[in-house]
Order: C-alpha cells, then sequence, then structure tokens
C-alpha cells in the first residue's frame, strides 16, 4: 500500500500536501482501491469558501459514491479538471495526477489534526 | 452479523482471488475481484465466469408434474420438449411477481428450476403448500454448486472444460454425468451474451469454476452482473419486479400464456389486460455525462414535474452514459420521450428508449 511519508492524511481516506499556506488535497491509494474504477468526480467551485471538514464535492464509482472533505478552512483556488474529464486518474495517480482541490488557508492549527504517514498506516491496518 | 451469511462452495476460490465480499440476499458473494467495468468488457468481448451457487435449484417429478407446473407458472410448460427450458414467473393471486425463474423440462415428467436467491425459501414454501398428485418436489439449493460463463467465446471454454464436449442449442439442458457427478449445463444467461449455466454437486463447484478461470473466462462479480443484465433490460427481482407488480406492467407479457389455461394469477392478469395497464417499467437512458444514476433516483417529465424513481440504475460500461428502468405512467412510457433524472440536486437529460440499452455490433 502506497503512503508517501512526505504528505499528511485525514480520517476519511484524503492526502494532503502542504506548499507555504496552500493545501493541494486527493484521496489515498487505499481509498481508489476501494471504491474501484472511478467514474466521475464532482469538483467544488473555484472561489468557494469553505470551512474544514465542510463537505466539498464527491468522488464515485459504479457502485459507490464518497464525500471529499475539505481538510482546512480558506478558499478553493483550483480544482483538477482534468481528473474531471477522466475520472480515471484518481484510480491511476492518485497522488499526483488525480489530486482533486487546493485550499489557500490562514489557520495553520486546521493542520494539528491531520496524521503522518504512520498515523495513517496504522489507521487502515 | 457474517456469522449469518451463507458461504458459497466457491468461497476459497473467491478469497484466492482476493474478491471484495458483499453479502447478497444472505449469502457472502463476490461482487468485483478486481475492476467492475473491466469485468464487464471481459464478457462483452471474451469470456467470464461468474458463481451463481446462491441461486435456488428445485427438482420436480412425477406423472402430474407438468401440469401441476403449468397450473403454477405463467409460460406454457406443454411448449417444452424433454431438454428445453423457458423463462416464467411464479405468480400470486393478484397477478403480482413472487419471482422469475428458468424452467427445464429435462424428460417427459423430470423438471429442473432455478429460482432467485431472495427467493428459494419462499418460492419452495409457495410450491409445497400447493402440492397436488402425483409430484415430488426437491430443494436442491443447499448440495448444487452453480457457475455461469458468459461471452463470445465461452463455447470455447466449455470446449476446454469438458474435453472437446459442446453446448447444447440456446435454451436447452444438457444433463450428463462426469466422474460419476451429475452435471446439469443449460445454454442460458444473464447478461445478453452467448454461454452457459453449469449446476453441478456442492463438492465439484471450485474444480469447474477454477477450470473455467483456467481455460480463458475471467472471474467476474455481481457488479458486472448487474451492469450487464441492465444493458439488456433483464430485471431483477426485488427491484424491478414484485408482489405488487404483474409480469404485463414489467413488459414480459411475451412469457405469459394466458390462452393455456387456468394458473395462479391469470385471472389478475385478464381483468388488467381489459383495463389496460396504468403504468410499465420503461428503459431509461441519460442524454449526457454526469453522476452515475442509481436505483431511487426520481425521474422527471420534460417540465421537471415527477413521473417516478428508477428501479434499476447504473453507468452503462459499454454506453459511458446513465440507464435505468422505472415504473412510469403509459403516457410518458413512449421511445423518444423527453425526461429528467435527479442525482443529488443535478437534473441529468434522459430519454425513453426501446430495449436494450446495448446492441452488437
Amino acid at each position: 500500500m502506497n503512503i508517501p511519508d512526505h504528505l499528511r492524511y485525514t480520517q476519511d481516506h484524503e492526502w494532503v500536501r502542504i506548499d507555504g499556506n496552500v493545501a493541494t488535497v486527493g484521496i489515498t491509494d487505499h481509498a481508489q482501491e476501494e471504491l474501484s474504477d472511478v467514474v466521475f468526480v464532482e469538483l467544488p467551485s473555484v472561489g468557494r469558501a469553505v470551512g474544514s471538514g465542510d463537505e466539498v464535492g464527491t468522488v464515485e464509482s459504479v457502485k459507490a459514491a464518497s464525500p471529499i472533505y475539505s481538510p482546512v478552512g480558506g478558499e478553493v483556488i483550483e480544482i483538477n479538471t482534468e481528473a474531471e474529464s477522466d475520472p480515471s486518474m484518481v484510480n491511476t495517480s492518485p497522488y499526483e495526477d488525480g489530486w482533486i482541490f487546493k485550499v489557500r488557508f490562514e489557520d495553520e492549527s486546521d493542520l494539528d489534526d491531520l496524521l503522518d504517514a504512520g498515523g495513517y498506516e496504522d489507521l487502515i491496518s | 452479523m457474517s456469522g449469518e451469511l451463507k458461504e458459497s462452495p466457491l468461497q476459497e476460490v473467491h478469497l484466492d482471488l482476493g474478491a471484495k465480499m458483499v453479502g447478497f440476499a444472505g449469502w457472502d458473494m463476490p461482487i468485483r475481484y478486481g475492476s467492475i467495468l473491466e469485468e464487464h468488457q471481459a464478457v462483452r468481448e471474451s469470456a467470464g465466469a461468474f458463481d451463481i451457487s446462491h441461486m435456488g435449484q428445485f427438482l420436480v417429478e412425477g406423472r402430474d408434474a407438468a401440469a401441476w407446473l403449468n397450473g403454477l407458472l405463467t409460460n406454457n410448460v406443454d411448449n417444452l420438449a424433454a431438454g428445453q427450458g423457458h423463462y416464467t414467473f411464479l405468480l400470486n393471486e393478484e397477478g403480482g411477481v413472487i419471482d422469475d425463474l428458468l424452467l427445464y423440462r429435462l424428460r417427459e415428467d423430470s423438471f429442473f428450476l432455478v429460482v432467485n436467491a431472495s427467493k428459494t425459501a419462499d418460492d419452495y414454501a409457495w410450491l409445497k403448500g400447493r402440492r397436488e398428485g402425483k409430484v415430488d418436489l426437491e430443494d436442491r439449493s443447499v448440495e448444487m454448486a452453480g457457475i455461469a460463463v458468459q461471452g463470445p467465446r465461452a463455447t470455447d471454454v466449455y470446449s476446454r472444460m469438458m474435453g472437446g464436449r459442446t453446448l447444447p442449442p440456446r435454451n436447452e439442458v444438457d444433463d450428463f454425468e462426469v466422474e460419476g457427478q451429475r452435471m446439469l449445463v443449460c445454454r442460458t444467461g444473464y447478461t445478453g451474451e452467448d454461454g452457459f449455466e453449469l449446476f453441478c454437486g456442492a463438492g465439484g463447484g471450485a474444480h469447474w469454476f477454477r477450470s473455467s478461470l483456467d481455460d480463458g473466462a475471467r472471474a467476474c462479480g455481481l457488479g458486472a452482473r448487474d451492469t450487464l443484465r441492465l444493458e439488456m433490460c433483464y430485471p431483477l427481482n426485488g427491484s424491478d419486479l414484485s408482489a405488487e407488480r404483474t409480469p404485463l406492467e414489467a413488459g414480459l407479457g411475451y412469457f405469459v400464456d394466458l390462452a393455456k389455461g387456468d394458473f395462479v394469477g391469470a385471472k389478475a392478469l385478464q381483468s388488467q389486460k381489459a383495463e389496460g395497464l396504468r403504468e410499465a417499467l420503461t428503459p431509461v437512458r441519460c442524454l449526457e455525462t454526469g453522476p452515475p444514476i442509481r436505483p431511487g433516483c426520481v425521474v422527471l417529465d420534460s417540465e421537471g414535474r415527477e413521473l417516478g424513481r428508477l428501479s434499476s440504475g447504473t453507468l452503462s460500461p459499454s454506453l459511458g452514459l446513465g440507464i435505468g428502468l422505472a415504473y412510469l405512467p403509459r403516457e410518458v412510457s413512449g421511445a423518444g420521450t423527453a425526461l429528467g433524472v435527479e442525482v443529488r440536486g443535478r437534473t441529468i437529460p434522459a430519454e425513453v428508449v426501446k430495449k436494450p440499452f446495448y446492441k452488437k455490433g
């Protein structure tokens, strides 16, 4: 199971990459494997104000719809329209090409609840 | 809870192959082994193998068996020569569907019934409670395993599995032995592709399933089984069929022979026919891509008024669009009627189409 060390993780099986005050979010390898064939990705709108824990979108497979939550509060500044056109990217490249959205956040304390790679590994084992 | 699920005789194979298991009709069954989309495609283009051991299998024998069955099932048993089978319904007195099933005539006085897993106990109780004359009824479900191999290459797979043996013709059944074990092989399926459904003793199930995989079939689960059958507009009992709906409303009057004489539910169907149907099970196809449509989604007319809900719905892997079935008022059930399907607040434009959704070539 692929759990990159440089990323942080949520209880909802999302990964978070922090670059300054921008958080890039996607779903983990574990999550994409559980879902299997992602056939639809619903993205939040750019410019939307989000709170930590807000439901902002959905990743859907043939059999299930999985909500996506924002791990931080702030503003959605970018969304992955390529994943919208080709949802299978979420399966084939969950940590890179299959990223879902980016949030510019201000309150660093939002990051405190995020798990590190070891913590996420414990969660899924 | 998991202790209450029945295990298929093929369970060890599913676990060996890393299947994702799910509870279905009281059984622990594989929903997929890998990708549902790939399993679906394998059946359309090559061959897929399904565990169908969860289904119910009954044997009915006796001098009065044919007449008895004809009084309880909708299709005409007298049309079946030895070795032939057909699709038929078991109805309640109101003409509602207890179950849809396949009936095979093995010999003049010997019949094999394959019923839904979800209704095996109910079907057996219904039939047993109505036994009369020289009729022996046996529920063999626990002792039998079942495997379906479906796809254009299914005949090749069978030939390799059976050392050159060929399949019976479409809808027919072969009743034979391999090393002292009885095999019932039916040229039928639930996918719209050529193929067969093989029934054997539970102890032999794992062997024959593995054999089909070794001989060219891909293991496929219930997820692909659902997308395949829905592309063909085949109904699922418990979703598209129920005790409150007749086969006529479901558009399956072809399998009801009202001229053959009386059978349970016949009078109710005669009345319904005379009055005219108010609703019909209607194929709905989305015109645009969007979130997958699923059972329960509301169907709207072109003005946005609610017409009903999908009884079945999925993304069609072959079409790349949402497809579904819904009981809709007769007036809006004609092909080409503009509709909408509501998914999480969004309305996807859709239309009524003639069945099936998927056609070869």
